[in-house]
């Protein structure tokens, strides 16, 4: 199947490799194969790919990682920018849901 | 709730044993929540349940508390002893709740103290779903409940071949994809998610297109309703096609893959206008809906990001602030053009 890509050079993922231990927690966790652990310290080989879930900066037992992390819906920006809140896919407190 | 078949005596109480198989019920189910219907309520209970004969050294799998996500998980452990640990999401599936943080470090350090997992297994390991790691900090989990989170397969089809190498996941086994089928299965749910959207646009086009030259009712009788019956296929089509060909719709953004079946309607409507007369009305009613249809198909494209699974907030901010704008001028004209047309 063709691969499917979102638009480039848009994410706000950051590695401070100087803080990286090399774990590997991020590898395992990343559900786009962003990050890969190089010479005992984790490197973004896939940037594009990234998703912004938070996923690899959440599990990062030293605070190496960092993302703006939030859902890639514009239901819920709009949502967002209606109640002047952060992007909410309004699930679980409304009665419908977005996601599948 | 699920079939139930007994209980398991732990020095924790009394554990229910659910089937591993899905009744008819279970099925009827899943469709009706695809089909929007219901699916708020679409829960089972928070807690501690069995599959097969569980000791305690058993596995313990993580779930949420979405009869379809506690559903995929159960009918994948026929023939295998497990413990199944089920988080109150409420009501919601493990990848949005995790992106909520309900499916979190908090309610999972919560429901192993409350179920007394700690009396029921001997050792302190327990598997989450992959997809639930962005409401998840495992360090913490560890250092709050003394409890190791070992993160599972991202589909629950892969956890017999996952437990069998001994925790270990294939890289396609951590890889999310989006294959045709798990697009194609969204349709419905979008659907009538946005049904009361399409429905009230349709009804406000086939009432304003009486308002013209001629009886009121005649016209709402005849262009009227070709006009609405336009409204609906668009919507419906783009529903249905920006789903089904995501991957061959040129272009990454999904405002611009909506656009081009906007486009393709466009082209039909003057097609359409060029060979049937005046069936949409005259020459300008064709050009507005040269800029209503494909306005309203990018909108609805631009909607499937959040179904999607590989889109950003960064990537769907960038695109909507570019779709947006031009969307909203496009209808603005494009409804005046046709508000006057019959003028004309």
């Amino acid at each position: 199947m063709t691969e499917l890509r979102y638009l480039s050079d848009v994410v706000t993922l950051e590695l401070d490799t100087e803080k990286c231990t090399g774990c590997g927690t991020c590898v395992t966790v990343c559900p786009h194969a962003v990050l890969a652990i190089e010479q005992g310290s984790a490197r973004i080989v896939d940037r594009d790919a990234c998703m912004e879930c938070g996923a690899c900066a959440g599990n990062c037992p030293a605070e190496a990682l960092s993302v703006e992390s939030g859902v890639g819906c514009a239901a819920a920006i709009i949502i967002g920018a209606i109640r002047g809140t952060s992007p909410n896919c309004a699930c679980s407190t409304e009665g419908t849901s977005c996601c599948g | 709730m699920p079939q139930i078949f007994g209980t398991i005596t732990t020095p924790a109480g009394e554990v229910p044993r659910v089937d591993t198989t899905l009744q008819t019920a279970d099925r009827l189910g899943a469709w009706m929540a695809r089909w929007a219907m219901g699916r708020m309520r679409y829960a089972v209970e928070p807690g501690l349940y069995a599959a097969g004969q569980p000791t305690a050294d058993s596995p313990v799998l993580v779930s949420a508390n979405y009869k379809m996500s506690f559903d995929q998980l159960r009918c994948r452990l026929a023939g295998l002893d497990a413990w199944i640990l089920v988080l109150d999401t409420r009501g919601i599936n493990v990848w949005c709740a995790a992106g909520k943080g309900t499916f979190g470090t908090d309610e999972i350090v919560h429901r192993i103290a409350a179920t007394g997992l700690a009396e029921v297994v001997s050792h302190r390991r327990v598997i989450v779903p992959q997809l639930g790691a962005p409401g998840i900090a495992a360090h913490d989990v560890k250092h709050r409940s003394g409890f190791r989170v070992i993160y599972g397969p991202v589909r629950a089809e892969d956890l017999p071949a996952f437990l069998a190498a001994k925790m270990k996941a294939t890289p396609e086994m951590r890889r999310v994809r989006f294959p045709i089928r798990d697009r194609v299965v969204l349709v419905p749910v979008e659907l009538m998610m946005t049904a009361k959207y399409f429905l009230v646009l349709a009804a406000c086009v086939l009432f304003l297109a009486g308002v013209g030259p001629g009886e009121y009712w005649t016209r709402v009788l005849g262009i009227g309703i070709r006009s609405a019956a336009l409204v609906l296929a668009v919507s419906v089509g783009t529903l249905a096609l920006v789903p089904t060909l995501l991957p061959w719709l040129p272009g990454r953004a999904f405002a611009l893959k909506g656009l081009w079946i906007g486009l393709a309607f466009a082209a039909a409507v003057l097609l359409l206008g060029w060979s049937h007369g005046d069936l949409l009305g005259n020459r300008l009613s064709l050009a507005a809906w040269c800029l209503l249809l494909p306005a309203t198909a990018s909108f609805l494209g631009m909607n499937f990001t959040g179904a999607s699974t590989y889109t950003s907030l960064s990537g769907v901010r960038k695109e909507m602030a570019l779709a947006v704008p031009l969307q909203a001028l496009a209808v603005v004209a494009g409804m005046t053009l046709w508000l006057i047309a019959p003028f004309v």
